[in-house]
């Protein structure tokens, strides 16, 4: 293990984090805010409570979620894409690191970033909402594996797109609707029974309501499925990552 | 007299120990065809010195970005083996690359990054330890010591370059790879940027450059290899290949000024110029004066002798040798 590069790497994209905190985390923070107040308190005011939570509580875990799977996915896409964009990639190619290494660098700092995120949205939260923690490890796990399968995603399409506008396809028209339509603002029951069999092919379901049971004990799926679910779409990711890396695919010709 | 013998006596055991010493860089058999069918590299066989500045030089799509970005690490080959420093570039690619040090073309930088962040970055990049003396030394000999707090984006084109070769010695490498270092540099910092990369070869660094600029390879250069299509037309010592490529010319200033060249003289291709005030003769620069004998094969002495029994004489005579610009370009003509 190349130690110094990994650290390099990593240090580097945090410390891009703290040039860019406005965009990194205030921003974040102010949108989960204002999902509190319009859905947890106008909106959520008007809702009875689900299987015992309050509406507002209800949502924490989905929105949670919502910004740990968006900002995994444009944080490593972008730590990786710059490189690409800009030409400074033929440093990393030329340096004496291992593939491995390089995503440890990149996915592990975006991963970092995207926890710290989460951990900050949970604690603001706790300003408008009761909030109670079930199962505290099963909830780090599923931030934990969540954030590093994401990101691991994100450094795929990172690689994967040859601009600007690539860069925003996946995580504008594929994470985000999944995400609302994968049960962060209401229990899949409340749905109508065909779309509640619909629903259960997106995999960001599985997450939310794993990461939901670690809150309140409550969940649409078994803790068994989403936790599968994740390891297989973590372990999917890991497969893609290291047929680029084997193959050179947009990175070495 | 001790003195001035003394360096020239270091040149001359500094190029016996290059020659003796196994290679730095060995490329065999090494060909590229890009996925569009492109052949960029053809069968290249090449060996580079230890401690030499060996210049690349060819035309646009030759080849030689796509052979350093090989031996770099950017590009995969197609076919053939590299060893830098007795490592495969792709087996030891760790112990290959950690002696390698690389200056692309392109001014590419982190732009909001500070110089001194930059640098710093790409010696743990290649996994050494911090040391901030030799990060210090570098940015000093580079003369960027003082805008080392400067961000990427502030600095001018000649100093973004010099932030890019600073990047490549952060690691202390042992072969240096310049591609086209002083691309849109001015004149006055060139011949700084020049002074630098000679610096560095005293030190021990073996550099390799690729140049647009025949004038930058006749300065720096130990040897020169030419390539094209993909090919290696050929390698020489420069001093070498001078000699035995370029073609010399000698004018002689006439006392009288001559309307046509005589018929005695139509053997010897002589140019009439300057209104007839100046003869040109073309001779090879290989074929020397043999002392011992007396033989003048460039055919000067004859010459002369014939245009004295022709009664005609000079005030003033000067040669020219071709510049390497000149031989480069006939190389390539030929084989085009």
């Amino acid at each position: 293990m190349n130690f110094y590069s990994v650290r390099a790497i990593y240090t580097f994209e945090m410390a891009r984090t703290a040039r860019t905190l406005l965009q990194s985390i205030v921003s974040p923070v102010i949108s989960t805010s204002l999902y509190f107040v319009v859905f947890g308190a106008a909106i959520g005011s008007r809702i009875t409570e689900i299987e015992g939570v309050s509406y507002g509580a209800f949502i924490v875990p989905g929105l949670i979620m919502l910004m740990l799977l968006t900002q995994s996915v444009s944080n490593a896409s972008f730590g990786i894409f710059f490189p690409k964009f800009s030409g400074t990639i033929y440093e990393l190619l030329s340096a004496p690191v291992s593939s491995f290494e390089i995503v440890l660098g990149y996915v592990g700092a975006a991963a970092t970033k995207s926890i710290l995120l989460g951990l900050i949205i949970l604690a603001t939260a706790g300003f408008f909402v009761p909030l109670q923690i079930a199962h505290p490890f099963w909830m780090l796990l599923f931030l934990v594996l969540t954030a590093v399968t994401f990101s691991l995603l994100g450094f795929i399409i990172g690689i994967w797109a040859d601009g600007f506008e690539k860069l925003q396809l996946v995580p504008l028209l594929i994470i985000t609707p999944l995400t609302f339509l994968g049960g962060s603002f209401y229990a899949i029951d409340m749905l109508p029974p065909f779309w509640q069999g619909v629903t259960l092919f997106n995999p960001v379901v599985y997450l939310v309501s794993g990461f939901r049971w670690s809150f309140y004990g409550i969940s649409d799926v078994s803790l068994g499925a989403s936790l599968t679910m994740i390891l297989l779409f973590l372990a999917l990711s890991l497969a893609v990552v290291s047929w680029i890396f084997k193959t050179g695919y947009r990175i070495k010709p | 007299m001790t003195s001035n013998l003394e360096a020239p006596l270091r040149r001359a055991e500094r190029d016996a120990e290059r020659v003796v010493a196994p290679p730095i860089v060995s490329v065999e058999n090494l060909s590229k065809t890009y996925a569009s069918g492109f052949q960029a590299l053809k069968h290249i066989d090449l060996e580079i010195r230890r401690g030499e500045i060996f210049a690349l030089l060819g035309p646009n799509g030759a080849g030689k970005t796509t052979l350093i970005s090989i031996i770099c690490g950017l590009v995969n080959a197609s076919e053939g083996r590299v060893l830098a420093d007795g490592f495969d570039i792709e087996r030891d690619y760790r112990e290959a690359r950690s002696r390698i040090g690389l200056v692309p073309q392109e001014l590419t930088n982190e732009a909001f990054e500070t110089v001194w962040a930059t640098v710093s970055f790409s010696r743990g990049l290649f996994g050494k330890p911090p040391n901030p003396e030799h990060i210090e030394r570098v940015l000093k000999s580079l003369a960027l010591w003082d805008k080392r707090n400067n961000k990427l984006i502030t600095l001018s084109g000649g100093m973004k370059r010099r932030v890019l070769i600073a990047k490549a010695l952060s690691h202390e490498p042992r072969i240096l790879f310049l591609d086209e270092p002083t691309a849109g540099v001015d004149v006055e910092l060139r011949r700084e940027m020049w002074e630098v990369v000679r610096g560095l070869r005293d030190s021990g660094v073996t550099i390799i450059l690729t140049t647009h600029y025949i004038e930058e390879a006749e300065e720096m250069a130990d040897r020169i290899g030419v390539i094209n299509n993909g090919e290696i037309v050929l390698v020489e010592e420069k001093r070498e290949l001078m000699r035995k490529l370029g073609s010399k010319q000698l004018t002689l200033h006439l006392l009288h000024p001559l309307g046509e060249i005589p018929e005695a003289l139509i053997a010897y291709h002589l140019e009439l110029a300057a209104d007839g005030k100046e003869l040109i003769y073309h001779y090879d620069a290989s074929l020397a004066l043999d002392c011992e004998s007396g033989d003048d094969a460039s055919g000067i002495t004859a010459l002369l002798g014939d245009l004295d029994a022709a009664g005609i004489h000079f005030k003033d005579l000067h040669t020219k040798q071709s510049s390497l610009e000149e031989i480069f370009v006939s190389l390539v003509r030929g084989r085009q």
